[in-house]
């Protein structure tokens, strides 16, 4: 019942059954706690990781699917925090509590790939899948807006 | 893996606290923060993170000037770190960028003389009511090092400036840490006052919350991220029902599963309900959670649900439908003969409005981890009081509080649900790894969370008023039946009619009642208790009288707090700036509405449009907040912002379903909550009245929001949304 998957450039060996849910493959066995659990069922979005580029929601992809993909967590955005969007966030003061945040922010950097310059319109359904119960979603949409800007920025 | 140190603590209090820096007990994980904009620095032991001088339990200064304060709150993103060092930064006057924050010990606390005073982190308190005692703190700091420095320099201490981190008197001068060691051996003959607001530099500016950069990177950690050598996982079943039984389990269909451990039963304790409150029920322990959750759920159980099998919310309606013919407990009482007054009056009105359950819903699930050794324990608890676990785990395993150790993390929400909210977990978890003798993390599934949080007490209220000459009220009737558990008192009675007997509108005539009416379903605080539920009664019912007597919703209110200065401002400030009119084309509507809570006055204007399919956008909404000052306007506002979702995810899409004695809701998709594409543009706006009075910030913003944004559809509809969730009712309209 072993398998390996690429994590954040490394590559672990996993002990677990192939149909366990990646979210628990990267918190209990690889020990990557930056991805969170919030209800399993892929309501949430707090578990979003990335698998080849792709925003997935971690607690209902099994491990197994992503063996042989690159997978991203939070933890592997970048090296200090200086991701264009956790720069966003952290000047707007985005999270509360900071539980969704993981999600929102893999979510958020997953939109801004494919859609560099989102409307207000493609913020909301892209970012609709994750839940702040804290209600972060105001300086969310302020911080996306803010993150393209210092995409465009750093392309200059 | 978290650091473990075996330090064991036997030095007496006063050795212990000269002693302090690397000495503390702790299996610690503290985190180590640096000031507003400083890197991030990795979690690390809050008793070992620095070599400075302990001037008092709060603070220690560094060699290199670093000041660092220990927070006895917890953090739930409502800003307890930053505005209890920004309260000691101001009164010590160091700068900022020097100043660092990390949780304070809780053993300490607890069996060396509670220094910290209050530990709880609920009620919108920390800033309102701690800060006269977090400010003497650093005041009286502050001037031990005027007297130590006045003593090497030979002046007399009020010729000493103790300023941005440097001690100067003349020609004199040195940073504060030359100084500490000195000064932590001083007792003064006179503790200093703090200081008046007019005196501040600190408090006041917009200030980013120090904890924002590591929670944009993974690395905060919550209580379900921990993570210990040898450490075994728990998921948990309890019965459906509260307060039914455990019939049966059959553990051998699941035993031979990979990873699975053993399974351990739960007993709820007669007579101690609500501070021993665990459930009937059962865990799977594994290694690891999700294996220990695949097999319980695989694993047939039984219950017997005993006497509450029956209820519901129809049985809760018609209970509440009986009772509004009863007298109740009389909770104010003005003027005369209010209900005779209204009897005889023509022109009358009355309305029944309801608010059903809802559940706290945090996004962390909840969840501890303890360990139980022979010579200490540790513990995980995602409480609103980090000193509740050492009693709590004290007193359940009958262990002494000395060997019991809490170690801070962040909390992933707790909305006033944390505080008994946490301690069945707690208790789980302890008794698990008291039997296993190994680290535990107990997990509740988001099933489980939904079914056993302690929920938001429903309320049922039938408002009754007449109208004099003026088109004015003159006697006002309310009479309110809620639903809570019966051990709960304080959650009861007190909040059944909040906001409504204690209403601020100036009814010369008015009597107001309630029925407390025990249910078996657990219920606690939840943010803004009492005033969220009702607050949307109130405030729609004043509009309901405001327009039968032929008034403008916003002058009516005007005139009916005549006097009440924290109210006028508030209106005030929301005529100035929110354009409210109620002459908009049909499908169009604002809505007004004005809360008192933890002491503070909140307003929104809120605007919606509603299509004829009755399909409802949120515009915007407009908060105005009173809480007298305010030391930190940036988490101020978010604060306000954050409570108004809160509460409009309970008004327009939330509400539990009680049926056969439990809740049908399970997860998020049955339990529905305000999402992107629904939040309106906020704007935060402040109206202070600075005026000796202090209100909290963490509550008030919710209240308001759902009876601003009823009271707008009704413009805009014609339709009055007396329940909630608003996403229930049809506002079709032709
Ligand atoms: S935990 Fe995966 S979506 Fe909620
Ligand atoms: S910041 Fe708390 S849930 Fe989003």
């Amino acid at each position: 019942m072993a398998f390996s998957i690429s994590v954040n450039g490394t590559t672990y060996e996993v002990g677990a059954e192939p149909e366990t849910p990646l979210l628990w493959v990267l918190r209990d066995n690889i020990g990557l706690t930056g991805t969170k659990f919030g209800c399993g069922i892929a309501q949430c979005g707090v578990c979003t990781v990335h698998v080849d580029g792709q925003p997935v929601r971690s607690c209902i992809t099994p491990a197994s699917s992503a063996v042989g993909r690159q997978i991203t967590t939070i933890e592997g955005l970048s090296e200090n925090n200086d991701h264009p969007v956790q720069q966003a966030w952290i000047e707007n003061s985005v999270p509360q509590c900071g539980y969704c945040q993981s999600g929102q922010i893999m979510s958020a950097a997953a939109l801004l790939s494919r859609t560099p310059e989102p409307t207000d319109n493609e913020i909301d359904t892209a970012m609709a899948g994750n839940l702040c119960r804290c209600g972060t979603y105001p300086r969310i949409r302020k911080a996306v807006h803010r993150a393209v800007e210092i995409y465009q920025g750093s392309k200059a | 893996m978290d650091t473990q140190t075996n330090t064991k603590m036997k030095l007496s209090r006063r050795t212990f606290i000269r002693t302090m820096a690397g000495a503390g007990g702790g299996l610690v994980l503290g985190f180590y923060l640096p000031g507003a904009n400083a890197a991030v620095v990795a979690p690390k032991p809050w008793t070992t993170p620095t070599d400075g001088t302990e001037i008092n339990a709060w603070l220690t200064i560094d060699l290199d000037g670093t000041v660092t304060i220990r927070v006895p709150h917890t953090e739930q993103g409502q800003g307890a770190l930053t505005s209890v060092s920004m309260m000691i930064a101001e009164e010590l006057d160091v700068a900022w960028d020097n100043v660092q924050a990390v949780f304070a010990d809780m053993n300490r606390h607890v069996n060396y003389g509670q220094e910290y005073v209050v530990t709880t982190t609920h009620g919108s308190q920390l800033v309102r009511q701690q800060h006269p005692h977090i400010m003497q703190a650093g005041a009286s700091a502050r001037e031990r090092l005027k007297v130590a420095a006045a003593q090497a320099w030979g002046v007399s201490a009020s010729q000493v400036a103790a300023k941005q981190g440097v001690l100067s008197s003349g020609r004199n001068s040195a940073n504060y840490a030359e100084f500490a060691t000195a000064a932590a051996e001083i007792s003064l003959s006179q503790e200093p006052t703090i200081k008046t607001p007019d005196q501040w530099w600190l408090l006041g500016q917009p200030t980013p919350r120090v904890e924002v950069p590591v929670k944009v990177n993974g690395s905060a950690h919550y209580c379900i991220d921990t993570q210990l050598d040898g450490m075994v996982y728990a998921a948990v079943k309890c019965c459906p029902v509260p307060w039914g039984q455990l019939k049966s389990y059959d553990f051998d269909t699941i035993k031979d599963r990979t990873g699975v451990i053993c399974a351990v039963e739960f007993k709820a304790l007669e007579g101690k309900t609500f501070t021993s409150d665990m459930q009937n029920g059962v865990a799977i322990v594994a290694d690891s959670w999700y294996r220990a959750k695949t097999a319980l759920d695989l694993m047939p159980i039984e219950w017997d649900v005993g006497p509450n099998g029956n209820a519901s919310n129809a049985s809760q309606a018609a209970e509440a439908q009986r009772l509004f013919e009863v007298t109740g407990d009389v909770s104010n009482e003005v003027g005369t003969d209010a209900i005779g007054k209204i009897d005889r009056s023509e022109n009358s009105l009355l309305a029944e409005y309801h608010r059903p359950y809802e559940t706290h819903a945090r996004m962390e699930p909840i969840n501890a981890t303890v360990s139980v050794t022979d010579d200490r324990i540790d513990v995980w608890s995602p409480t609103q009081d980090q000193a509740a676990p050492i009693r709590i785990i004290a007193d359940h395993l009958g262990r002494d509080p000395k060997e019991i150790f809490v170690n801070t993390a962040f909390l992933g929400g707790a909305f006033g649900g944390n505080g008994g909210g946490a301690t069945a977990v707690t208790k789980q978890a302890a008794e698990i790894s008291n039997q296993l003798r190994r680290p535990v993390k107990v997990i509740w599934s988001r099933e489980e969370d939904v079914a056993h949080d302690k929920q938001r007490p429903p309320v049922y209220t039938r408002l009754q008023a007449s109208l004099g000459e003026s088109g004015l009220p003159e006697a006002f009737f309310s009479r309110a039946v809620w639903f809570s558990h019966e051990g709960v008192v304080n959650h009861g009675p007190a909040t059944a009619d909040l906001s409504i007997g204690n209403m601020p509108y100036q009814v010369p005539n008015r009597r107001h009642e309630r029925h407390n009416v025990a249910a078996h379903i657990p219920t606690a605080t939840h943010r803004a208790p009492g005033a969220n539920q009702n607050g949307f009664i109130i405030e729609q019912f004043a509009d309901e009288m405001a327009l039968e007597g032929g008034w403008d919703p916003l002058e009516w209110r005007l005139e009916m707090t005549k006097g009440l200065e924290p109210w006028q401002r508030v209106l005030l400030k929301i005529k100035e700036v929110s354009g409210f009119t109620t002459d908009l084309p049909k499908g169009q509507g604002m809505g007004i509405a004005v809360v008192e809570d933890h002491g503070s006055i909140c307003g929104t204007c809120a605007t919606v449009s509603v299509n004829q399919r009755g399909q409802l956008t949120l515009e915007k909404l407009v908060q105005v907040i009173n809480s007298g000052y305010m030391i930190n306007p940036l988490n101020g506002a978010e604060q306000i912002e954050g409570a108004a979702c809160w509460e409009l995810s309970h008004a327009l899409y939330g509400g539990l379903d009680l049926d056969n004695g439990h809740f049908t809701n399970t997860n998020f998709h049955t339990y529905n909550l305000m999402r992107m594409p629904q939040v309106p543009e906020i704007e935060v706006h402040f109206a202070l009245s600075q005026d000796g009075w202090w209100g909290g910030m963490g509550e008030p913003g919710g209240p308001p929001s759902p009876p601003a944004v009823a009271n707008a559809i009704y413009f805009a509809t014609g339709k009055r949304v007396r329940s909630t969730p608003v996403s229930k009712h049809d506002l079709s309209w032709s």
